[in-house]
């Protein structure tokens, strides 16, 4: 099991290489760093004196080299806006990302999985039609519109929630749903497939013929086979909800990671840009190999290799 | 070399019944019928925004500003979904939007397509280290949120239609790739391609000729996909204010406009919301009912 995860840990090192360097080109993409990171009216000699200082005058691989030592052990240097570590502007936001993506997760697996397994077993009935319609609508409303929806019925309208912002579990409400509403299509769906694919499986079956109950069969047998797929769907839809965290804190005046994201890129603050962009792939590589490990103890044909 | 090849290629009559047979067996779906009507209606308002759009979209008032639509109370007669906050012409600047929003999503596919079914094709046909080398970067990409990415790259280089389209393509392309390359496995042990081998053909022209067309329908139907989800990103980029710049009419942006106004006027964010999300349903249902109709064997339920 150890080296399972060694190797999958391995794997991930290209992927963290290429995350570098694109994070590391995003200031040098329209041509010249410090027309990025200085204001315009800068004299060339003190453009001189900060090129020289944060070795941009150094050929472009040996700039890229101590860029990734420095990203590795967490600096990115100074918030251009703040002044102060971008990591630990970061990680100050860090907790209410995690509040605010762990609750819309819980949402999309206590709604989604239960929604997928009652239609697979009413199947073609209204209660199955019904959930199928409501899926296919989750996935063509984009969320920053059901968010704009939401706070004009219930914040505005019925004045039950707040508009945004964070604090009490009411503020939490509104954007963690609007945040599940993809995932929970997504599981839905999948968690349908996989039961009706189960359900007709000799083994659903015998565990019926020798008089288990049907609650028994369905949690039991039936979905502990038909959860393989789903682990592996909610695992790759994760890069999709930290993606959706940066839209659903931006309308929801969310004050976290997303949200520090695109006010960074909007005020070209690049160090705190380059500091999300790791971190969120740190969170997605150490989330997959979660999901690995998962996948490998429900299912013990998929190999250590 | 031709003449020796051609009985490997499947005569011409059966194919074109082939496309007939699909086309009908998709013209009897419910569904198939609303996306194919959806669709057109938007693909006439982006062809001729001019003609059907009763007013300027850019002709600004300030005695008619975020008016609603003109059933209800205050509305005005002929701006039949209202007006935003600078007295524009809600209806117009949707209609106008179309044009944007699809001439981006396809252009966007076309760009994804084409780097993808390429790898796809490599991939797939070559095997060995091209293949490990295309799933290592398909992996790679699909690994992280991307749209973070796209609007960080876009913040810098700026939001203009051809970088829009050329960055939405190359976020985009590792999916295209991976269904490519499935279905070339699928057909690449097939006869028809031992017996082109056998002819004597190049790879390239095996690829080209006998591949491809075989694994056109999953492309197609893949593409349609792939529309939806390309315009969800433009929407998401206009919206976050990182798509086409005012005053262009863009569906995302007027969402992002009306925010501001949503406790004196609801109308300005939601119309153009209903037709996104009309135009990205459309899509994913004709792309359910083609799967259908292309491969009516396999029941997808």
């Amino acid at each position: 099991m150890l080296r399972y995860v060694a190797r999958r840990l391995l794997m991930t090192l290209p992927v963290f290489v290429g995350i570098l360097l694109i994070s590391f080109l995003l200031t040098h993409l329209s041509g010249d760093p410090t027309d990025l990171l200085l204001t315009p009216d800068t004299p060339d000699a003190v453009r001189e004196e900060f090129r020289r200082q944060h070795g941009l005058d150094q050929p472009i691989w040996v700039q890229f080299y101590n860029f990734s030592i420095r990203a590795v052990q967490g600096d990115f240097g100074n918030s251009l806006r703040f002044n102060q570590p971008a990591v630990e502007l970061v990680f100050e936001r860090l907790g209410a990302t995690a509040e605010l993506a762990i609750a819309a997760m819980l949402l999309a697996i206590a709604v989604g999985i239960p929604a997928g397994v009652v239609a697979a077993y009413r199947r073609n009935t209204p209660v199955d039609l019904s959930v199928r319609a409501v899926t296919l609508f989750g996935l063509a409303v984009p969320s920053f519109y059901l968010g704009v929806i939401f706070i004009v019925v219930f914040a505005v309208w019925l004045r039950w929630l707040p508009t945004g912002g964070r604090g009490t579990w009411m503020h939490l409400v509104l954007p963690a749903t609007v945040l599940a509403v993809d995932q929970l299509a997504l599981i839905a769906r999948t968690t349908r497939s996989c039961m009706l694919d189960v359900l007709n499986q000799d083994y659903v079956r015998t565990a019926r013929s020798k008089g288990l109950g049907e609650g028994w069969v369905t949690w039991g047998h039936a979905l502990r086979n038909a959860f393989i797929p789903v682990v592996t769907v909610i695992g790759l839809q994760f890069g999709i909800l930290l993606g959706g965290v940066v839209v659903t804190e931006t309308v929801f005046s969310w004050p976290g990671v997303g949200r520090l994201a695109v006010q960074a890129i909007y005020a070209r603050d690049f160090p705190v840009v380059q500091a999300t962009v790791m971190l969120f792939a740190v969170i997605f590589v150490v989330v997959n190999l979660i999901v690995d490990i998962i996948y490998a103890l429900l299912d013990p044909r998929i190999g250590y290799k | 070399m031709t003449d020796v090849t051609s009985p490997a290629v499947p005569a011409d009559p059966p194919r074109r019944s082939q496309t007939q047979l699909v086309l009908r067996r998709l013209l009897r779906k419910p569904g198939a019928i609303f996306s194919l009507i959806i669709l057109a209606l938007f693909v006439i308002c982006a062809l001729f925004p001019e003609l059907l759009s009763p007013h300027d979209p850019y002709a600004q008032s300030l005695t008619r500003r975020l008016r609603p639509p003109a059933f209800m109370e205050r509305g005005l007669e002929g701006y039949w979904l209202g007006t935003d906050q600078l007295g524009r012409d809600l209806l117009s600047r949707i209609i106008h939007g179309a044009r944007i929003t699809l001439l981006i999503a396809v252009l966007a596919v076309a760009v994804s397509g084409l780097i993808g079914t390429a790898a796809g094709l490599a991939a797939g046909y070559f095997g060995g280290r091209t293949d490990a080398v295309v799933l290592r970067l398909i992996d790679m990409q699909l690994a992280f949120p991307v749209i973070l990415l796209v609007i960080a790259i876009v913040a810098v280089v700026g939001p203009s239609i051809t970088n829009l389209i050329i960055l939405m393509g190359i976020s985009a392309w590792p999916r295209f790739a991976r269904i490519v390359r499935g279905a070339v496995l699928s057909v690449r042990s097939l006869e028809f391609v031992d017996a082109a081998r056998s002819l004597g053909a190049h790879n390239l022209r095996i690829v080209i000729l006998h591949i491809l067309p075989n694994i056109m329908s999953a492309i197609i139907v893949y593409a349609s996909f792939e529309l939806a989800r390309m315009i969800l990103l433009e929407a998401t980029l206009s919206f976050l204010g990182l798509g086409i710049q005012p005053p262009t009419p863009t569906w995302g942006g007027m969402i992002n406009d009306g925010r501001t106004y949503l406790s004196i006027s609801w109308s300005v964010s939601l119309f153009p919301g209903i037709a996104i999300a009309l135009i990205i349903l459309a899509f994913n249902l004709l792309g359910d009912e083609l799967r259908d109709a292309l491969d009516p064997q396999l029941n997808h339920n």
